[in-house]
């Protein structure tokens, strides 16, 4: 891609202090604790285009996801969003500018409405805030769209959303972010919380208005089938780290990381060709503690001495990245 | 059904019904099948589909108001839906184990583990507490938990997620049940650590011939897992069969439907199957089949009355197009 890139995140880095209060660190004598749950994750994200990172609990891709949005700071690191730094952002106008083009979407469309509200206001209040339609009938105009758009009645909008199912509020959740017109799109496991029949309607909803709007994705989730029918490229992510980054083809077909290659052999197999299933071994470290060096290397079965010292980078070979020594030395 | 006589679990035509002010609410409507010893029958579908209903009246755990309502569950042909609650909490956990999604709802946290254990050894099994304690220690080392000796003074809060599920397996094992009915036991955890659990189970059960009823909606540890699968729908089975049958050749539309909507790792399709519409609420299942209003086939049979348990190759299927085709053209 020649042309700059509609997103681009820098080394982000997100450190969260998690120690104990003051009075008890004082008396059992312990020092701060800080739980590293992002370092240096880099990625950058076209238009048009759905860039997914898929991890296991605890691999910090929703921080991630919250920091490309600029609902969290990070500790080091930029995002970019359209060559405009967002932490970095004059205060008002610019920011609030930013933000009218970037929008969210989150796991749990229970928690993610305000039960209170009528879907109708729930939907307006992004074109409120961002002062995006003159008067009250042109914002229940647009309400009505958008609700056309994702497949739902424009008479809903007077329901509440317990009325709804979870597919349908997924949809409600989906027409908010839309109303007010952003580019860019982060979505924090959007269908895991529904069923898989309904988890079909989402996703292939979430194409279509790709492709009427022009949309770029972020796409975060633990399930690699998901992440391989929605993406272009896909970052692995492992305690805070982007161990591989790889188009999805290219990603599924011929993983390299150690890590990519177990997580496929773990996934249950719907095929049924009969290949056995091989269990990752060992869980994923505490990742206030993580081991030194790589930190999948006490799971590794490739694991040789450099791994438990150095910290492997990221190296990029045409498009196609792996953190691990035992690749770039072409062990395997 | 299985070989050589007698399931060693027989479920006929099961109601669960809840009654509401308004009306009652009929949760699992007409459930049938059977579990041979040593088997795995998965039993898969949505939330909302009674298949942990029908587990929960299998074991006599259903919460109130929630209760059987019609059909009889026998264990070795023997009825085991109208015992009383004593009887029927010695079946529980002695003849039949127990393995909920989150372990946390079967480990108590405020004793140790290894308590936990010998206490349900010692319910069922005739032998000391210095036996029990042995056995305890032998049953977690079985399931994988390293330095067994010493950690079964722990509390279940020191173990992670992935170990305190092979915690509950091992309580769910430790009075040699011949059934286990484990609930979405993989769910909460991550891909790595589900294969674990997956693997771990499905040894176990192999090697004391323990047959298993595994619920879950992920029809990907099914496909590994199971012998037999059972998909539900609306409170009933729309479709029993052979694990490979059914994943690979489903007969009844909302299975096909199922199936299609499942992305996969594969060749990909440009968008996935979709079936319209969602599960019908419990007050308003329609007439006939409950599946009709969502499904692409349906004719005026389907509308008028309910389907069950057509053959279709060594599937059970409730769909009036599998009798339509068997009759119109011969298999």
């Amino acid at each position: 891609m020649t042309m700059m890139p509609l997103v681009e995140a820098k080394s982000l880095t997100r450190v969260f202090d998690v120690s104990k209060p003051w009075l008890n660190r004082l008396i059992e004598r312990e020092p701060k604790a800080y739980l590293k749950a992002v370092t240096g994750v880099s990625f950058v994200i076209g238009r048009r285009e759905t860039v997914a990172l898929v991890g296991e609990s605890g691999s910090g891709k929703s921080t991630v996801a919250r920091m490309t949005v600029g609902l969290l700071a990070p500790t080091a690191g930029t995002v970019t969003i359209d060559g405009i730094d967002m932490w970095a952002a004059a205060r008002s106008a610019e920011r609030q500018q930013l933000r009218r083009r970037l929008q969210m979407i989150f796991q749990d469309p229970y928690a993610s409405l305000n039960p209170r509200w009528r879907v109708e206001r729930i939907i307006a209040d992004p074109i409120k805030a961002f002062g995006l339609a003159r008067d009250g009938a042109e914002i229940h105009h647009r309400v009505g769209e958008l609700l056309r758009l994702v497949g739902l009645d424009p008479a809903d909008g007077a329901k509440y959303p317990h009325e709804f199912s979870g597919g349908q509020r997924q949809r409600i959740c989906i027409a908010r972010a839309l109303s007010s017109s952003p580019e860019f799109i982060v979505c924090d496991e959007p269908t895991s919380a529904l069923d898989v029949s309904v988890q079909a309607q989402i996703l292939n909803l979430m194409r279509d208005l790709q492709d009427r709007l022009g949309l770029s994705y972020l796409f975060i989730s633990h399930n690699l089938a998901v992440v391989r029918h929605m993406a272009t490229r896909i970052g692995v992510m492992y305690l805070g780290r982007i161990v591989e980054m790889a188009p999805a083809t290219e990603l599924f077909t011929a993983p390299r990381h150690p890590y990519t290659r177990l997580l496929m052999d773990a996934l249950p197999d719907l095929g049924m060709t009969g290949r056995p299933r091989r269990p990752i071994e060992g869980e994923i470290p505490n990742p206030i503690a993580p081991p030194p060096g790589c930190a999948f290397h006490p799971r590794c079965p490739w694991a040789f001495d450099p791994c438990a010292v150095d910290v492997p980078q990221l190296i990029d070979h045409g498009g196609r990245a792996a953190a691990c020594h035992a690749v770039e030395t072409g062990r395997i | 059904m299985m070989a050589n006589g007698q399931p060693l679990l027989s479920v006929r035509n099961l109601k669960v019904a809840f009654p509401t002010r308004r009306a009652t609410l009929t949760a699992v409507d007409g459930v049938s099948f059977d579990i041979a010893a040593g088997e795995v029958l998965g039993v898969v579908g949505e939330s909302g589909a009674g298949k942990s209903l029908t587990g929960a009246a299998v074991i006599g755990l259903l919460e109130p108001p929630g209760r059987i309502i019609g059909g009889e569950v026998r264990l070795r042909g023997q009825r085991i839906d109208n015992l009383s609650k004593e009887d029927m909490r010695k079946v529980r956990g002695k003849r039949i184990g127990m393995v909920f999604q989150d372990p946390l709802t079967s480990l108590n946290p405020l004793y140790r583990i290894g308590d936990q254990i010998v206490e349900t050894i010692r319910t069922h099994l005739p032998v000391s507490e210095a036996q029990a304690r042995e056995r305890a220690i032998a049953l977690l080392q079985e399931v994988g938990i390293q330095g067994a000796r010493e950690r079964i003074d722990s509390y279940p809060h020191a173990f992670s997620g992935g170990m305190r599920q092979r915690v509950v397996l091992a309580l769910a094992l430790c009075a040699e049940p011949e059934l286990l009915i484990a609930d979405e036991p993989t769910t909460a955890l991550d891909v790595s650590i589900q294969a674990q659990i997956i693997t771990l189970l499905k040894r176990l059960c192999r090697e004391r011939g323990t047959a298993v009823m595994l619920i879950t909606h992920d029809m990907g540890v099914i496909a590994e897992t199971a012998d037999r699968v059972a998909v539900m729908y609306a409170g009933r089975i729309a479709e029993i069969g052979p694990v490979r049958d059914v994943v690979q050749h489903p007969h009844h539309p909302y299975t096909r439907g199922l199936m299609g909507a499942i992305p996969t790792l594969g060749p990909q399709a440009t968008r996935l199957v979709q079936i319209p519409g969602s599960m019908p609420r419990l007050d308003a299942i329609p007439k006939g089949c409950p599946f009709h209003p969502r499904c692409a086939f349906a004719f005026d049979r389907c509308r008028a009355e309910r389907p069950d348990g057509m053959d279709a190759g060594s599937s059970k299927v409730a769909c009036w197009l599998v009798a339509q085709n068997a009759a119109g053209a011969p298999a």
